[in-house]
């Protein structure tokens, strides 16, 4: 707990964690200590669903320039989604 | 010091005990058997949680000599896996630290009261747990030893505090009651040399008994042999700091 960056936002969607699908409710994003990534601190994602308990969590932990390159894909996904009229349905 | 001719037994055990607030909050008891005396000591976990390598440390300090209890700080956000439970804190912001303080308090007394303990309780911890032993050992009556390793945000500038965090570790210095150890890696940024020394400077202004030892070629978490941060030189050096530390403060023997 050491640089106590964090932020959530709500989102919507399934993740799959250790007990197959679940709803999710939220995404918590640090950059702090990871679990298993092999850095001091890493760019930390939990998708959850805590109405579900603390068990219900896919998370990854990415090093600042995967983090980045990331955001700029999914990015990039979205606008050819929309470019190609796929967003219309929403 | 152990040898083999040796008789040696270790109970461990979860039990439960009144935290802050007196809620009821779970802890890894580890005691060496027989009638004692032992000294005591509490962990204070890090920030991954109440993992196995702090289950794994309680033992240790056990089979050296220690009623060794570490009470699961995170007790309040639920129960899984620890990664999960600690995923859920480092969301929230982390744990409040008055009641960080109080679980640790909690856990001190619950040695104090059993037959066994020799009379000294220290207190031992490592990243966000070195940041809440030294809070306890500043503001809580009866340790007689604290181990700080490497705590982060001792020092803390004014728009780092919060509700969570009103007051900064440092800012407590001058009620420190007892001797403390701090080990710390000189490529570590929380806490950074730089912090180090205030911390050291702010010990030495209210004339506290203090001994730092700072790690060259090291980072954070240097003793964590699952993590890539593992150090074996300086690491085999600082638990030998930690327990000639130890043995010094809280032996019978020493006292």
């Amino acid at each position: 707990m050491c640089t106590m960056i964090v932020e959530k936002v709500k989102i919507e969607g399934s993740g799959k964690g250790a007990s197959g699908w679940f709803k999710l409710e939220g995404a918590n994003v640090s950059y702090d200590h990871p679990f298993d990534a092999p850095y001091e601190h890493a760019l930390n994602i939990d998708f959850v669903n805590e109405s579900l308990g603390p068990s219900a969590r896919v998370a990854v932990e990415l090093s600042e320039s995967a983090a980045r390159a990331l955001v700029q894909t999914i990015l990039n996904v979205l606008e050819q989604a929309e470019a190609g009229g796929h967003l219309a349905h929403r | 010091m152990y040898t083999t001719d040796q008789y040696e037994g270790i109970l461990a055990e979860t039990v439960t005990l009144p935290g802050a607030n007196g809620d009821w909050i779970n802890a890894f008891f580890a005691r060496p058997l027989g009638k004692g005396p032992f000294p005591g000591l509490v962990l204070a976990h890090h920030m991954p949680g109440w993992d196995e390598w702090y289950r794994e440390t309680t033992f240790k300090f056990a089979l050296h000599g220690y009623a060794t209890i570490t009470p699961n700080l995170y007790f309040r956000a639920g129960h899984g896996t620890p990664e999960d439970v600690a995923a859920k804190v480092r969301a929230d912001g982390g744990v409040p630290d008055d009641q960080a303080v109080g679980d640790l308090a909690g856990a001190m007394q619950y040695l104090r009261s059993l037959p066994f303990i020799n009379g000294k309780v220290g207190i031992f911890g490592t990243c966000s747990g070195g940041r809440h032993a030294y809070l306890a050992a500043c503001r809580v009556p009866g340790f007689d030893a604290i181990v700080d390793c490497w705590g982060g945000n001792v020092v803390m500038p004014p728009e780092a505090l919060n509700e969570k965090r009103p007051v900064a570790p440092i800012d407590y210095t001058k009620d420190l009651s007892c001797p403390i150890l701090g080990l710390f890696g000189n490529d570590d940024t929380s806490p950074s040399p730089e912090q180090v020394n205030q911390h050291e400077a702010e010990l030495k202004k209210y004339g506290k008994d203090y001994e730092f030892h700072r790690y060259d070629g090291a980072g954070h978490g240097f003793f964590y042999y699952i993590y890539k941060a593992y150090r074996h030189e300086q690491a085999m050096d600082g638990w030998k700091k930690v327990f000639a530390f130890l043995e010094k403060h809280l032996s019978s023997r020493a006292n």
